[in-house]
């Protein structure tokens, strides 16, 4: 049973609270969260991949990701260190499109980044209208800090699946831990089912 | 992970806005220095916030500590710092994060860069140094906006004598008469003066605000350090 905390009110949120997973608080800001420096990424150098369990590679450049067509989306992010962010709105590519028509047995992947942050999800979670590749926020590009030039965008898990500086997918026959995953993070990550750690 | 209930034993002021918390956690089984804690708040009407805080004690101290800054229009840190009193209990559970941590024995020098209340986790990893008797050197270059707004002050200063901590202070906003540390925002030249080279392969921890994260951890970069050995832990004014 929970402990009853003499005096604490608290402010409960300003928002529809069906819309805020269990222990999370609405913030306007958009805090930063990351491991280590922000890469430096160079759009002439840049690329995405999608590799592993494949009939065939696949690879764009920035210039080719930027032909593919984009989805514009608003929605809302939740961050494992308790921030919801209500009514974002984000540009990109969807990950369907990355993947049409490939031919694969497998069952998860591996999305690996920039800077060598790397976050797994199992392939039925980034398939289906679910998940982008994101290169715009607002009408913005996509600001370095927040994981520009792309990141991946998985909503209907925490925020830190969505990896910033992504630059490719690893197709799996089957799971495995990503930089997060290792480091006493859910393996699955549902903010509604409130799976922030090992053991959740 | 469990929640467990964590009783406070005693307050300490570290700054007019900053204020350390000592608790009993009976179920507690251990911690790394420089990882976090979640705390949960349960008000009369079943209403519950989370906040996650950086543990500030050592894992060798006998008592969980943490010191949290009050942000003026926190949720939750005005309860901690000014409601919260010994015998009050709240849940608490951890610890949380393997990788923003420190562990004694490898040999290599540790430089820490703190900016604000980043510097409580550089607290455990100090006291934790201390309590293994290491003799890899340590630095601290840490960036409070004044004097008075220096956390831990006293402590620092005994890590710097007994310890053979080297601690720079850079202070932002006003300095104190006769002031000789860094009177300015830590920047690429005051980084360069304080940390090792990188051929000496420090570990190398970024604790602060945002902005200050991106500063330094970009400085280093420059200066050539390899990005794998800079860990950060950003915060915002989330509180």
């Amino acid at each position: 049973m929970a402990i009853i905390s003499r005096g604490f009110k608290g402010r409960r949120p300003e928002v529809d609270p069906s819309r805020l997973p269990p222990g999370q608080y609405v913030t306007h800001d958009f805090p930063v969260l990351s491991a280590g420096p922000t890469p430096r990424i160079p759009l002439d150098q840049w690329a995405f991949e999608v590799t592993g369990l494949v009939d065939k590679p696949r690879s764009w450049t920035w210039e080719e990701f930027n032909a593919l067509p984009s989805e514009t989306v608003t929605l809302d992010i939740h961050c494992v260190t308790k921030w919801s962010k209500l009514d974002t709105t984000w540009s990109g590519v969807s990950v369907d499109t990355l993947l049409e028509d490939l031919q694969t047995n497998a069952t998860h992947m591996m999305a690996s980044s920039y800077g060598g942050y790397t976050t797994n999800l199992p392939l039925a979670d980034v398939m289906g209208g679910r998940a982008w590749v994101a290169t715009g926020f607002g009408d913005q590009p996509l600001h370095p800090e927040h994981g520009g030039p792309a990141r991946l965008l998985v909503p209907h898990l925490y925020f830190w699946k969505s990896a910033k500086w992504v630059r490719g997918l690893e197709l799996l026959a089957e799971d495995k831990r990503g930089f997060w995953e290792r480091n006493g993070y859910h393996d699955y990550g549902d903010p509604w089912r409130e799976q922030r750690y090992w053991g959740d | 992970m469990d929640w467990g209930a964590a009783r406070v034993v005693a307050r300490r002021d570290e700054t007019p806005r900053v204020r350390s918390i000592v608790f009993d956690c009976p179920t507690w089984e251990g911690h790394m220095a420089g990882q976090h804690v979640d705390i949960r708040l349960t008000a009369e009407d079943g209403y519950q916030a989370q906040r996650s805080y950086s543990i500030a004690s050592a894992p060798e101290d006998d008592h969980l500590m943490l010191t949290v800054e009050r942000l003026q229009d926190g949720e939750v840190s005005p309860y901690l710092t000014d409601d919260l009193a010994p015998g009050d209990q709240l849940e608490m559970r951890g610890p949380i994060g393997r990788y923003f941590v420190w562990e004694s024995g490898t040999g290599r020098p540790l430089l820490m860069i703190g900016g604000g209340s980043g510097v409580v986790p550089f607290r455990a990893m100090l006291r934790h140094r201390s309590a293994q008797q290491v003799d890899a050197p340590a630095r601290l270059l840490y960036s409070s906006r004044t004097i008075e707004d220096v956390i831990y002050r006293d402590e620092l200063t005994e890590f710097e004598d007994s310890r053979g901590v080297e601690v720079r202070l850079a202070l932002t906003r006003s300095q104190p008469e006769g002031w000789d540390g860094f009177a300015r925002r830590v920047d690429a030249a005051i980084l360069s003066e304080v940390a090792w080279a990188p051929p000496d392969r420090p570990h190398i921890y970024v604790c602060g605000p945002t902005g200050f994260v991106e500063t330094v951890a970009n400085c280093l970069v420059d200066l050539g350090h390899d990005p794998n050995s800079i860990r950060t832990e950003r915060f915002g004014p989330t509180g």
